[in-house]
């Protein structure tokens, strides 16, 4: 058995076997966020969900996403672009906490 | 109660007319606009999602004297207005022309499945030449409708087979150059699209827009309307799903699409399929699964009873879950969008 179960998706909303209040909370929120038009496109959030998906990597949110895109018209060079800005976000998030480690050198005397 | 033993087909997981009498939805036929006929399995391409298992070793062909009963019945009824041509690739069926100009003598629309390669491949067997195509459907005002996967090479060549993209952009250069798809609506060239997996179209409305524009700014290529038909899970393209593991997830996710309005603008309540043999059927896929329209005894093009088959149950199974998931899916791409 593995940690990620591609099936364990379907049993996402098991979660809220306990305190369903809360969970049924958040999926009229991520109904309401994620899976309706509104000033974008669910195409669009489609391709940010993707994005995040990969940012944070979770298999389950990448097989999801990955044919939310495709069923919203998006195609594969969107999609590659999509993580690609994650991916230089990420890089650059590592990369813009350089400043800290030159802040601290610079007391080094460097 | 139907007389049709078939009907016990749909007794499985997926139970299309179980989930008709949830919804209160009764589907009987509307009308008999249009007659399909599928003249031959022969294609010069075998492709992964067909459902028709074509290939160029398909050796299935409409014989001239049921071509006769077909526009002896397109002579005999007015309520008929279409023709709706399909294979394989019809074009390779011997008597595809005669066909075609004796239909358009008789003042039916006709509409042919073409799918573009078959104008630059010719003949898989006989090397006979096609390239007179799209003079011979301009001259005729045939209205040509062609399957294209996608407006990039890669998911068009993974479903149809290496090279199909480039042919196929050859051929629509050709049918533009004869005036297809240029915007006065004299001829009219539709595209299909269809998924390359186990994944619903998107909006047939927003996939136009990126097709007309991809294809216009990349190859100055111009066509009318895109159809957008989702993958039926038989034959082919069932296999793929089942070697893949993936056939009860995309069964339960066509389920879970289910729509009332897309279910109501089914295309077999207003058509009739007709194999390259004679029998009628509801659709091109019940065709495929052999569930042969039987009202007292098999129906044939050779005794062609329009009250009986306007007055037909219709048969359904689970693939009729294709049609009726999401906007819904037809010949003429979406029911309910």
């Amino acid at each position: 058995m593995n940690y990620y179960e591609s099936k364990d998706l379907a049993r996402f909303a098991e979660v809220g076997k306990f305190k369903p209040d809360l969970m049924k909370k958040f999926f009229d929120y991520y109904s309401a966020a994620v899976g309706s038009e509104g000033a974008l496109t669910k195409r669009e959030k489609a391709l940010i969900a993707l994005a995040i998906a990969h940012f944070k990597p979770c298999p389950y949110c990448i097989d999801a996403y990955t044919t939310a895109c495709l069923e919203n018209g998006s195609n594969p060079d969107q999609m590659t672009e999509a993580i690609h800005v994650a991916a230089a976000m990420a890089a650059g998030i590592d990369l813009v906490h350089g400043v800290q480690m030159l802040n601290n050198l610079e007391k080094q005397g460097a | 109660m139907r007389d049709n033993a078939l009907h016990l087909v749909v007794k499985n997981k997926y139970d299309f007319e179980y989930n008709l009498q949830l919804n209160n939805i009764d589907l009987p036929p509307l009308s008999i606009e249009t007659l399909q006929v599928n003249v031959t399995l022969k294609c010069n391409q075998a492709c992964l999602h067909c459902h028709v298992d074509s290939s160029p070793k398909r050796t299935e062909q409409m014989s001239k004297a049921t071509i006769d009963k077909c526009l002896e019945i397109l002579q005999d009824h007015h309520q008929i207005k279409n023709l709706d041509l399909t294979g394989g690739a019809p074009e390779l069926n011997p008597h595809f022309d005669y066909f075609v100009l004796e239909a358009k003598k008789l003042g039916k629309h006709v509409m042919v499945r073409h799918n573009l390669t078959v104008t630059i491949d010719g003949d898989p067997t006989t090397k006979e030449s096609k390239l007179y195509l799209p003079k011979f459907y301009a001259d005729n005002r045939v209205e040509v409708i062609s399957s294209l996967p996608y407006y990039q090479e890669y998911f068009t060549d993974k479903q149809r087979g290496k090279g199909v993209f480039q042919k196929s952009l050859d051929a629509l250069r050709m049918l533009n150059s004869v005036g297809y798809g240029n915007g006065d609506g004299n001829l009219i060239l539709d595209l299909v699209y269809n998924p390359v997996g186990a994944f619903l179209p998107a909006s047939q409305q927003t996939l136009e827009a990126d097709f007309k524009k991809e294809l216009w700014e990349k190859y100055k290529i111009r066509f009318n309307r895109l159809y957008t038909i989702t993958n039926m899970p038989i034959h082919r393209f069932k296999e793929q799903l089942e070697r893949n593991g993936g056939y009860e997830e995309y069964m339960e996710k066509l389920v879970a699409a289910f729509n009332p309005d897309a279910a109501k603008g089914v295309m077999c309540r207003s058509l009739l399929s007709v194999s390259h043999d004679g029998k009628i059927f509801d659709c091109d896929f019940n065709q495929m699964l052999d569930l042969q329209i039987i009202s007292g005894k098999p129906m044939t093009v050779f005794d062609f009873d329009y009250d009986n088959l306007i007055s037909r149950r219709i048969i359904f199974g689970s693939h009729c879950f294709g049609c009726t998931a999401g906007a819904g899916s037809s010949c003429g791409g979406a029911t309910a969008e």
